[in-house]
């Protein structure tokens, strides 16, 4: 892999799209350090100073790219979450939903359990969980998948992260929950401060939500493009005929032409 | 468990079936293992009545033996002149009362023999798993968070290598070169001779002893228990460590233990309640089977210690062909299996949520 460059926008939604094998979760995965056994991320990752913890440093920035493990965990969970896309293996099937919501906050930001339970339980509500009191003593096989995922998210932006790394949120998902959960996503980012760097193998889903639209293949970003210019007018071959695989899509005739 | 019984609310508690799933679960794994119970019973009692030896040569001597007389009055006495089958009924009747039969070699009720002799080998197979669970638990852990590395091989090798020695030859060893050469562990048996043991309550010499508050007879006793819980922590721990290894190898390769260190967890955290929560069902498995290899492995380790427990008992029983206390010893085995695994499964049930909360 190489030669990913990719800037997100506060506020906005940065799709990261490419069949599977492209490199696309490694990509999300490096931005935590979190790369598997072996495997190092080299260049340059830089989350900027703007709030929180961080704030106000020298440079404006932190460097992610070989950063001491102590940083690395003050960022992770804190500044920079994610979700992960399946939420029936990525939340713990024998911890309550409300403990999974609340370890990380108390350890980042010093809550008390009462402090973290009440916030926890306004998270749920958030992201439209019903009975969100309730639902903090449950486990995670007593909640459908949508309702598993909105979870996950919840989980995520515990402790007011500035960006949210979306591994294919929606893959997992029936068909009927998925426009709920991007449309959360959605509102999330129109909230304002949050940055979504959604990883995602569907066009479809893309041109949904996303601002800006980066396609990788092979491990190389091919396109980047905002939306808009994308989807009507891309440069790039393999964007072509990605877009031409699409149900439905305009580009249908152009991919035949294309082969 | 507080968290889980408020969070049994919701499911199914409507339509009269108010019974709590985890009471049901519990239930039904009860009375499989009383049928079970019954079974042991049986196969304890066709196995050993397929034992080839006389035991009424092996209970009078030879010389009695060959006077018809004595030998009639004697399978008259124990019932061994009646088919099998009505034995075997009159035995179960029998067990129903708490009767097991009198022991052909002590010529005790073998209730009372079993009940003297059972927190003995408790003692020591509980220490033995208490010790082997905790040291397992820590050493696997290492081995899979080093996988590939020195230490990881190491503790492989080391894990093979006690689960390879025979325990027999183990304890023959360290009883050697612990008492008969460096005089550090005391001789056989649960106490010194110059301490008399203390008031009964639990059984457990060690136990008894604090409880009675007499510190030195503790202590005694708990050098005394050294060898044996040393032996036979050798031989579980290192089957614990290379299980706990896998096992926790494949959970640190979940979605949640990756998504717990997206949240910035300390590694601790992680460990404790993540990975070793996931880990927790397969090891509570392993130590299950673990306990009952134990009970069947303290034979050989308690004739070489001299401890008067389950398995000295069956060594005498079965050098001497003394049936009831074969059987009665078997059948005690045979239940504290079902009952071992009886409590694994109701821990299953506490340890995880969707087989408690599962209809």
């Amino acid at each position: 892999m190489g030669g990913i460059d990719l800037a997100l926008s506060r506020g906005g939604i940065h799709g990261l799209a490419g069949e599977s094998g492209s490199g696309k979760t490694m990509t999300a995965l490096a931005v935590l350090g979190l790369l598997p056994g072996g495997m190092t991320a080299s260049g340059s990752i830089r989350l900027a100073d703007t709030e929180g913890p961080g704030a106000g440093s020298d440079s404006g920035f932190t460097e992610l790219v070989g950063a001491p493990r102590g940083v690395l965990q003050g960022v992770r969970g804190r500044r920079v979450a994610m979700v992960f896309q399946d939420p029936s293996t990525s939340l713990h099937p024998q911890l309550p939903v409300g403990r999974q919501l609340t370890d990380h906050m108390r350890h980042h930001l010093g809550l008390g359990k009462p402090e973290a339970r009440a916030k926890a339980e306004a998270l749920l509500d958030r992201v439209r969980v019903p009975d969100a009191r309730g639902a903090l003593s449950k486990y995670p096989h007593q909640f459908s998948g949508g309702q598993r995922q909105r979870i996950a998210i919840a989980v995520a932006l515990a402790c007011d992260p500035t960006v949210l790394l979306a591994d294919e949120p929606t893959t997992a998902l029936d068909v009927t929950v998925q426009a709920g959960v991007l449309q959360l996503l959605r509102e999330l980012a129109d909230g304002g401060d949050l940055s979504i760097l959604l990883v995602t193998h569907d066009l479809g889903v893309m041109s949904a939500v996303a601002d800006e639209v980066t396609v990788m293949r092979q491990g190389l970003v091919v396109e980047s493009a905002p939306r808009q210019q994308l989807f009507t007018a891309p440069r790039d071959e393999y964007t072509r005929s990605l877009l031409a695989a699409l149900p439905g899509s305009s580009f249908e005739q152009a991919g035949e032409d294309a082969r | 468990m507080t968290s889980s019984t408020t969070a049994v609310r919701p499911p199914r508690t409507r339509g009269g079936r108010t019974a709590h799933p985890f009471l049901r679960y519990a239930l039904r794994r009860v009375l499989t293992s009383l049928l079970l119970v019954v079974g042991v019973t049986l196969v304890t009692f066709v196995l050993t009545n397929l034992v080839p030896g006389d035991p009424v040569a092996a209970a009078l001597g030879q010389r009695a033996a060959e006077d018809p007389a004595i030998v009639a009055q004697f399978r008259a006495t124990y019932g061994l002149d009646q088919p099998l089958v009505v034995q075997y009924f009159t035995y179960l009747g029998n067990l129903l009362h708490g009767d097991l039969g009198v022991s052909t070699t002590t010529h005790n009720p073998v209730v009372d023999d079993l009940a003297k002799a059972l927190p003995a080998t408790l003692e020591i197979a509980l220490g033995a798993i208490v010790l082997s669970v905790i040291i397992g638990v820590v050493l696997g852990t290492i081995a899979a968070y080093r996988r590939g590395k020195a230490s990881d091989h190491v503790l492989r090798v080391v894990s093979l290598a006690g689960l390879s020695v025979p325990t027999f030859w183990l304890a023959l060893v360290l009883y050697y070169v612990f008492y008969f050469q460096l005089h550090i562990a005391p001789g056989s048996g649960r106490l010194s001779s110059d301490f008399s043991t203390p008031p009964h309550v639990t059984g457990l010499t060690t136990v008894d002893a604090l409880l009675a508050g007499q510190l030195d007879t503790f202590l005694d006793a708990a050098s005394h228990l050294f060898l044996p819980v040393l032996v036979l922590t050798l031989y579980t721990v290192g089957l614990l460590t290379r299980f706990v290894r896998t096992a926790v190898l494949e959970i640190l390769d979940q979605d949640y233990v990756r998504a717990a260190r997206a949240k910035g967890l300390p590694t601790r955290t992680v460990i404790w309640s993540y990975v070793l929560r996931g880990a927790s069902i397969p090891i509570l498995t392993v130590v299950g089977l673990a306990f009952g290899s134990l009970l069947s492995g303290t034979v050989l380790v308690e004739a070489i210690f001299a401890w008067p427990g389950i398995g000295s008992y069956a060594y005498q029983a079965a050098s001497h062909l003394d049936l009831p206390g074969i059987m009665g010893v078997g059948l005690l085995i045979g239940v504290m299996y079902l009952l071992v695994n009886l409590i694994v499964d109701l821990l299953y049930g506490v340890l995880d949520p969707r087989v408690r909360l599962a209809s």
